[in-house]
């Protein structure tokens, strides 16, 4: 029995970290937002460990804030501690990342969902999405009422047929003891869009009480915090400190030992798991010469004595589990609250999606998260933003917001995911990003506020506040370079101070910090009119008149990259007729259906050879267009 | 339209550079390649091209068709798509008969139907065929520019992957060094080895001695390819251009005993064993008032600077003059090699002709094959000790192998103004991405897969 459910333009299927900001996107754009999910418990649930953030995932988190996501402000809301990572080394890899805690970041972004004009909240499991003529127009629920709608957008995570793993024990099930969505993926498949399995998982929480802690390192937050957003001033908390322990031969004995009742080795689990999460069993075998693996205990929440066990995730039989976790020193004696799993599910193949991360297969059906291969809230919480904000454009009959390599990190992860496919789950690194220095996370709002002010995500009282920024690091680097330091006895005397080098003639304040040892504040003293600014700026000013050179190095190198992702591809382009291309390479073009020469050269299996091929046949395909204008004359 | 690049029609061309040695073949290439070939080529026993085994030589004559005119001898061979170079139908004529017959068949070849070639032509063929990759692709370019034998030999070994070898060798060292830097940053809380400068450092300077030993090897591999630029520098009416004639074997400079004969520089290809030399017959210098010769002995001097090697040649029958002891001065520090010539008119007399002058005698063809020894020591002497077992020759390769360097170097200097590793990164992936130039493989994802291999990361 069905019946209808009423009328809207764009529904988002999934309430995790994908689908709150798809639906808080289209929603705050003006469209008529319905947002489903199989429990209304796990709206931006972290079924993994209890922190955002971290070395390139901080910088998505930016980013998100930057076109006007809502990420970072709940992060910043309802963080326990926070880091910048990478602080000894330079500035375009500093990297945020914060513990979280996890019911208040749960509760706080439901609360703004329900707050959220145009948006609604539903716990109802989708099992149908009805396709007509090759566009989404529908989605079924399993309480057979039918929603109408204009666009969709898939954001179901690690649910799909999800099965859990425990040792030999295994069940269909979402995380944390929630139910798994059974459904869904039939109706993809026949609708054309193919499935994979991939698989992750993560360790056990447990009881704070029965931990000693006095055994374990301390790790503390920084003294001064950073806050996520642009728009968040400060935050002042008491931090909750994380605790640092190791493995030790023991440990490994007892894995060695029970090796052949993992999963993952007798070969029960066929879904692909991420390299960069490897059970504490994989590390231990993969790496025998490694005489201890680092665990951290973090900390669930503030109300809670759950502990996360970093670093200790795990398919081995729960039995097995207690006993390798009680040889690790301040944990003798602890006690399970929830015990390690993986879980495998069906995602889709990412390059079946255009830029916007529209599906080629349906009109109007986006996707986003972990339904598209990637892992991590970060990663999730990026496209979902974009998929949002892509699919409103698409009802407005617009084109898509599509955020370059040069951009930032978001265009990186889209463009991966889309162009070289991927064969495990995708985790951000700073190391996929070809112009990191110019992609750093002090200046996510320099590269990304106008596009969110554009789309509608940034109101004008903070563009205003924006352009403002943009215009003070201007003028304060253009004053600096002029305002001139003697080279007197006083003056090299306190250079000197600073450990730097005496001048022999006179010197701007700007040349001066570009020496590595000099810093921006340190200079105030040759700076009687300095103005004062916010320390945001300064960074900018500083970190732009540092590292200039290099700046300037990269911005070269993204002028030759626009060139190639200017050298357009027609989409009709008819690969296989192609001479000279390779088979493979002609299958691989005519799957991703590249936009421009730049993405085509990123394809794996197309090499320069076939690229040369592609150029020569696009400028054939022109001049043979050339001539058919000049007949019509 | 869409069968635009299907090449639709029959290219022609000498595929040996002409006027090499006495071998040259002429290859047809394209749809009607055999048939066209046939109308031209006549076999004593009646065979026909059409019905000859491909890949097999047959013996004939070309005939022209229209006035059934004998041309020359040949072998000739059909190479049926896609086992051939270009992966089309190819028919190639092998002719001995030197540069006119060749010229001539050309001629008919192109007469019964067939285009002339452009320059790589047949190499862009067999490309878009799909029968060669990049490096592939611009060796073959070389083959077909290669001058002489040796340079063709090294152009092989290029197409068989030595060089890339070599590559390959940097290019492992490159990931690794940056799989370390990447490691350092992407995981900043594990507990691996917190990469330094000084290890940085000491790779990359090792990594810089081999680039600096291939492009060594490429100083040769160019010479290899374009010729070793000699001079024959010396007073008017020494014999310089009987030298050149000689050399030669062929009446090409104009020789007189009146002095100031050769007004302009001649240039000349020569072939010593296997290494090709651009021979340069210089104006006589010497201090003259005559206007034409003077704009050449400007041209000589001026000359001087483009030169690897420089024969220098006196009249040992002459005593030396002011100018001459001059001009030694001015060779001093070059590779020159010195000729007393005429030695036939000083003979009897007792004239002591002192190291390292090689005496020599045009009129009477004494002293030739000594000097032609000397080039060829001079060539190898400080370039290559042993012949190498690869060369780099490509301009292109020989460019992006500099960029390489100078990335290297300049993650050198980061480091020494104590710049954060990030910006060090950029300098070493510049190198890697200048390297990956070459051999045209796409960066992709070893880096990240060298760390994951190498380092046990993750939660
Ligand atoms: C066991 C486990 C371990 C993990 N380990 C890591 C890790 O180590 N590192 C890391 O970076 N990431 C890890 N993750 C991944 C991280 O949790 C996810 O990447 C992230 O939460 C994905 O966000 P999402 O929005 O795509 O999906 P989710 O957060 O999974 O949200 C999916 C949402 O979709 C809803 N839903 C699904 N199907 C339907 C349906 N048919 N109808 C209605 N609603 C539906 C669900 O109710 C839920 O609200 C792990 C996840 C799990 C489960
Ligand atoms: N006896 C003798 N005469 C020689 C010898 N070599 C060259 N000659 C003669 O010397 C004269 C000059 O020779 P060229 O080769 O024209 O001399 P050149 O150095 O090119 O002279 P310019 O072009 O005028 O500078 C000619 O008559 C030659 O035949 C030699 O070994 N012995
Ligand atoms: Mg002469």
């Amino acid at each position: 029995m069905t019946y209808p459910g009423g009328d809207y333009d764009i529904i988002v299927i999934g309430a995790g970290h994908a689908g709150s900001e798809a639906a808080l996107a289209s929603a705050r754009i003006g469209f008529k937002t319905l947002l489903l999910t199989i429990n209304l418990d796990s709206v931006a649930m972290m079924p993994c460990n209890p922190s955002i953030g971290g070395t390139g995932k901080g910088h998505l988190v930016r980013e998100i804030d930057a076109l006007g996501g809502e990420m970072g402000k709940n992060i910043d809301a309802t963080m326990i501690q926070c880091k910048m990572l990478n602080t000894a080394k330079g500035p375009a890899v500093h990297s945020l990342r914060a513990q979280a805690d996890k019911k208040a970041y749960q509760f706080r972004m439901k609360e703004v969902i329900e707050n959220q004009e145009n948006l609604l909240l539903k716990q109802q499991e989708a099992t149908e999405i009805i396709v007509e003529d090759g566009k989404i127009t529908g989605v079924m629920v399993t309480t057979g009422a039918v929603y109408n709608c204009k666009a969709a957008i898939i954001c179901s995570g690690t649910y799909l047929k999800g099965r859990i793993i425990i040792g030999n024990v295994q069940y269909d099930g979402g995380p944390n003891g929630l139910f798994p969505a059974m459904y869904l993926s039939e109706s993809l498949e026949k609708n054309g869009i193919e499935l994979q399995r991939f698989k992750t998982g993560t360790p056990a929480r447990v009881d704070a009480k029965t931990l000693d802690y006095s055994k374990m390192i301390i790790q503390e937050g920084d003294d001064q915090i950073v806050p996520f957003s642009f728009e968040t001033d400060s935050i002042e908390i008491d931090q909750v400190p994380c605790y640092l322990t190791y493995t030790n031969p023991q440990t490994h004995q007892i894995i060695n030992a029970n090796i052949e009742r993992s999963p993952l080795y007798t070969g029960e689990v066929v879904g692909i798991g991420p390299r960069y999460c490897p059970s504490i069993e994989t590390k231990v075998m993969r790496f025998h010469d490694k005489e201890r693996h680092q665990i951290f205990m973090e900390p669930e929440g503030l109300n809670t004595n759950e502990i996360y066990v970093q670093g200790m995730s795990s398919c081995l039989p729960e039995d097995v589990q207690i006993a390798l976790y009680r040889t690790v020193p301040g944990m003798e004696n602890v006690e399970f609250m929830r015990s390690a799993y993986a879980i495998e599910y069906d995602c889709i193949h990412p390059t079946r999606l255009k830029a916007s991360l529209e599906s080629k297969a349906v009109t109007g059906l986006f996707f986003a998260g972990q339904i598209n291969g990637t892992s991590g809230y970060e990663e999730a919480g990026a496209q979902g933003l974009v998929a949002g904000i892509n699919a409103a454009l698409y009802l407005r009959g617009e084109q898509p917001v599509i955020i370059d390599r040069s951009e930032g990190y978001i265009g990186v992860l889209i463009d991966d995911i889309i162009t070289k496919g991927i064969d495990e789950p995708y985790r951000m690194m700073t190391s996929r990003a070809e112009y990191r220095l110019l992609l750093r996370q002090d200046n996510a709002d320099l590269r990304l506020t106008e596009i969110g002010h554009r789309v509608g995500l940034i109101n004008d009282q903070r563009y205003q506040k924006f352009l403002a920024k943009k215009e003070q690091i201007k003028q304060e680097i253009s004053r600096l370079n002029q305002v001139i330091v003697k080279p007197n006895p006083e003056n090299n005397e306190v250079l000197k101070s600073f450990g730097s080098s005496e001048i022999q003639h006179g010197l701007s304040i700007g040349e001066l910090i570009r020496r590595p040892e000099v810093k921006y504040h340190q200079t105030a003293v040759f700076d009687p009119e300095r103005p004062v600014l916010h320390w945001s700026v300064v960074e900018q000013v500083e970190v732009q008149i540092k590292y200039e050179g290099y700046i300037k190095k990269q911005l070269q190198q993204v002028e030759q990259f626009k060139k190639l992702e200017h050298k357009l591809i027609p989409i009709d382009l008819d690969y296989p007729q192609i001479g000279g291309l390779r088979i493979e390479a002609a299958e691989k073009l005519k799957e991703i259906k590249p936009l421009s020469i730049g993405q085509a050269s990123r394809i794996s299996g197309v090499s320069p050879a076939d690229i040369s091929v592609l150029l020569i046949a696009l400028e054939q395909r022109r001049r043979s267009g050339d001539l058919k204008g000049t007949d019509n004359e | 339209m869409e069968a635009l690049l299907q090449n639709e029609d029959t290219i022609a061309a000498v595929a040996t550079g002409m006027g090499g040695a006495g071998i040259g073949i002429i290859r047809i290439s394209g749809p009607d390649a055999v048939e066209l070939g046939n109308k031209l080529f006549v076999n004593p026993r009646g065979k026909n091209l059409l019905t000859t085994n491909s890949h097999e030589l047959v013996y004939g004559r070309i005939v022209d068709p229209a006035t059934k005119k004998d041309i020359d001898e040949v072998l000739v061979s059909k190479m049926l798509t896609p086992h051939s170079y270009t992966a089309e139908d190819v028919v190639e004529i092998n002719c001995h008969g030197g540069i006119v017959p060749m010229r001539k068949i050309l001629k008919l070849v192109i007469a019964c139907g067939a285009r002339l070639a452009e320059p790589g032509e047949f190499t862009k063929r067999a490309f878009l065929n799909g029968r060669l990759d990049l490096t592939q692709a611009e060796a073959v370019i070389d083959i077909i520019n290669a001058k002489t034998e040796k340079s063709l030999e090294y152009s092989v070994a290029q197409l068989e992957g030595r060089l890339s070898h070599k590559l390959e060798e940097l290019d492992n060292i490159l990931v690794e060094i940056l799989s370390h830097m990447e490691v350092n940053i992407d995981y900043p809380e594990y507990d691996i080895e917190e990469i330094s400068y000084d290890f940085v450092n000491s790779q990359i300077l090792e990594l810089l001695n081999k680039i600096k030993d291939i492009l060594t090897v490429a100083e040769t591999g160019k010479i290899y390819r374009e010729g070793i630029t000699t001079a024959i520098l010396g007073e008017p009416n020494v014999g310089k251009s009987s030298l050149l004639n000689t050399l030669l074997m062929e009446n090409k400079a104009i020789v007189t005993d009146i002095p100031g004969t050769t007004r302009d520089t001649i240039e000349e290809y020569l072939n010593i064993e296997g290494i090709p030399f651009k021979i340069i017959d210089t104006a006589g210098i010497r201090e003259t008032d005559n206007l034409v010769e003077k704009i050449g002995v400007e041209k000589s001097k001026a000359l001087l600077n483009q030169t690897n090697l420089v024969i220098f040649m006196r009249d040992i029958s002459k005593e030396m003059s002011a100018g001459e002891k001059e001009l030694i001065e001015l060779l001093k520090n070059r590779k020159t090699i010195y000729i007393a010539n005429k030695t036939d008119v000083i003979s009897g007399m007792d004239v002591e002709i002192p190291e390292p002058w090689i005496p020599m005698s045009l009129l009477e063809d004494q002293g030739i094959e000594t000097l032609r020894q000397k080039m060829i020591e001079m060539v190898f002497e400080g370039t290559v000790s042993q012949e190498a077992d690869y060369l780099i020759t490509n301009t292109r390769h020989i460019q992006l192998l500099e960029t390489t360097k100078t990335s290297l170097e300049n993650a050198i200097n980061t480091m020494a103004s104590q710049m954060p590793l990030e910006l060090v990164s950029i300098d070493v992936m510049e190198a890697l991405e200048a390297l990956r130039g070459i051999t045209g493989k796409a960066i992709g994802m070893d880096i990240i897969d060298q760390i994951f291999k190498n380092f046990c990361i993750g939660k």
